[in-house]
């Protein structure tokens, strides 16, 4: 069979080596579809903007739409909300980054990063902690949200100030139409970028 | 196994089949003649109450998957339809329900008989281990089984425990995606739980044997942690243990059929009653009380730790205190088994036996309740579950690693036999 005197490599090596080889990478690229088969599928995906009329909605009025399986929060703020928003000094905020798909990831948290027209405040609606919905309606000791499940308070601009949640609630991709009667969440990178996001 | 086999195919179709497939003989000294300490108590009935228990779960299981709709639009009332239209539903969904909750309290005895008398050291470390993986795939298949009925403890139970893995840095949020499919907890998440759900319970089945096989390897441990040196240590599993363990069976399932038909319910929650809400959190999301002392060591991270978000070491501590486990094999120094000689570890067992049950309390309560309030004073249930974490945590990398250098164990019986029945080998009765 084999020569064991030389040191030189055989062509039975090298079979060896390559159908080994071959056996290795072959079996990990047939392990990646069952892998990749859980994450979302291109019809979920596909389901990732809507359109929601905001032209009824009273100031310091607040509405909850689902969007891609989640809760959103919609906030017509009142001008002592947006006031108080404002007035936070950054380096009180437990996260100091904004949060906003709209936005470079670097944007600071001032209220200014988290909204396009400050009168309207969307957020998406899971806390950071570990995904509840908080109350709202000016809930909690900042006047914004408050998270039943593990005590978690964020401001009136939806930032994290106390409890365990890690981050400020973050600011989907969205965009007015129609004049601003008209919110699109879900909004294209390229519609964003025409929308009028810029960095305070 | 390791012992002798003693197994005398009688009849013909035995002997015929002994020397194809020597499965009977498999049995028979597995189950037989199996050489078994004659000290064995009560606790050491758990492991045959458990193997009753996977049957149980498997056979009502596969039931319930007959009538089951894993759909977000029909799973919740599916399950109402096996409880209220299904010809004998209300007593399959009722054992499985209450099956998993008194599978939980074997396992938790069986685990708790294990650290007592030392069954995980020495030459029992892989059987101890693989105890541990079986307990890790009950703990999945309990908790994606309770996501499968769809009520809001249902939901929000699934959304907090996979919001965890957000936690971990960098490939956190991509993860959590892949496990749901979607952008949050929903239909493509309670299909695949559904697969899983029906698919573990088979793993632990083929785990089951391998934990019985490394069993036999070394033999029983026993109450004195002396092991077996002489035939008069031990008698044959059947009738002997067969009997004692068939008698902590009926005792045991009497019990559980006192749940399955007068409170079918009690260890659920009422918020299940009622369909899963994306939009509406639950005021308290607990999850099952077999999870309850896991539960209270993730919330009672509530600092940074360095670099680690208190999220992130929540998620640590949790899951680090089954970690522990892994490794308790040889963290805990002493040469001697049984806590019954060792008068130092036995009350610092006895006290993490209280810390694990106070743990539990902990996790059913609202971290900022407080366990006790006079003049001012009190101490929030976050506190408590703090101070219990840390003993869980010492007890494991502190108290035992020590004790084995510092602890003056108590004199041991010379053998199994001795201590039944006295030092003297004269006084042994004929059997």
């Amino acid at each position: 069979m084999t020569d064991h005197t030389t040191e030189e490599p055989t062509r039975r090596d090298f079979i060896y080596i390559a159908a080994g080889g071959a056996a290795a990478i072959g079996g990990a690229l047939t392990i990646w579809p069952f892998i990749h088969q859980m994450n979302p599928a291109a019809d979920t995906l596909a389901l990732g903007s809507i359109r929601k009329d905001i032209s009824s909605l009273g100031v310091g009025q607040e509405i909850t739409v689902m969007f891609r399986g989640g809760p959103v929060f919609i906030r017509r703020r009142t001008e002592a909300e947006i006031a108080e928003a404002r007035a936070v000094e950054l380096d009180r905020l437990p996260d100091d980054l904004a949060r906003n798909e709209n936005l470079p990831d670097d944007a600071s948290a001032a209220d200014a990063n988290r909204v396009l027209n400050p009168e309207y405040l969307i957020v998406k609606g899971n806390c950071t902690h570990l995904g509840c919905v908080p109350v709202g309606n000016g809930a909690g000791d900042y006047d914004g949200w408050f998270c039943p499940c593990h005590g978690s308070h964020y401001d009136a601009s939806a930032r994290i100030r106390r409890g365990p949640a890690p981050e400020n609630l973050p600011v989907p991709a969205y965009i007015f139409e129609n004049e601003g009667a008209v919110v699109k969440l879900g909004a294209t990178s390229d519609e964003v970028a025409a929308a009028g996001w810029s960095v305070a | 196994m390791s012992h002798q086999s003693t197994y005398e195919p009688k009849t013909g179709i035995e002997k015929w089949l002994d020397s194809r497939l020597p499965i009977v003989r498999l049995g028979y000294d597995s189950f037989v003649d199996f050489p078994t300490p004659r000290n064995l108590n009560y606790w050491y009935t758990f492991g045959g109450i458990l193997a009753v228990f996977l049957v149980i779960q498997i056979l009502s299981g596969v039931v319930l998957a007959m009538h089951y709709v894993p759909h977000v639009d029909h799973a919740f009332d599916s399950v109402e339809r096996i409880r209220r239209d299904i010809n004998y539903g209300w007593l399959i969904q009722s054992m499985h329900a209450n099956g998993a909750s008194f599978f939980f309290v074997a396992v938790y005895l069986h685990m708790f008989r294990g650290l007592y008398y030392g069954s995980y050291k020495a030459p029992r470390e892989v059987l101890w281990i693989i105890g541990v993986v079986i307990y890790l795939l009950m703990m999945a298949a309990a908790f994606m089984g309770y996501v499968l009925p769809w009520g809001q403890m249902s939901y929000w139970g699934a959304t907090v425990i996979t919001n965890l893995v957000g936690a971990l840095p960098v490939v956190g949020e991509g993860i959590r995606e892949w496990l749901w499919g979607d952008f949050a907890v929903g239909n493509a998440t309670l299909n695949r739980f559904f697969s899983l759900h029906y698919l573990i319970p088979f793993l632990i089945a083929g785990l089951v044997i391998l934990h019985i096989w490394a069993l036999h390897v070394p033999g029983n441990n026993n109450p004195t942690g002396v092991e077996v040196k002489g035939k008069g240590d031990t008698l044959p599993f059947h009738p002997y243990y067969t009997v004692k363990d068939g008698f902590a069976i009926v005792v045991f399932l009497m019990i559980f059929a006192g749940f399955v038909f007068y409170l079918p319910s009690v260890l659920g929650h009422a918020d299940n009653s009622i369909e899963a809400n994306p939009l509406v959190t639950p005021a308290h999301i607990v999850p099952e009380w077999y999870f309850l002392p896991f539960y209270a060591i993730l919330r009672a991270v509530t600092f940074d730790f360095g670099p680690i978000s208190a999220k992130l070491g929540g998620v640590l501590a949790m899951f680090g205190a089954i970690g522990v486990l892994f490794a308790l094999p040889w963290l805990d120094r002493s040469p001697v088994k049984s806590m019954r000689y060792r008068p130092i570890a036995k009350w610092c067992f006895l006290i993490f036996v209280i810390a694990c049950l106070g743990l539990g309390w902990c996790g059913a309560e609202n971290p900022d309740n407080m366990v006790f309030e006079f003049g001012g004073i009190g101490m929030p249930f976050v506190v408590l579950s703090q101070i219990l974490t840390a003993y869980y945590f010492i007890y494991f990398l502190v108290i035992l690693p020590v004790l084995g250098f510092v602890e003056k164990p108590k004199e041991r019986p010379e053998s199994i036999e001795a201590s039944v029945l006295g030092s003297s080998p004269a006084a042994a009765p004929a059997e």
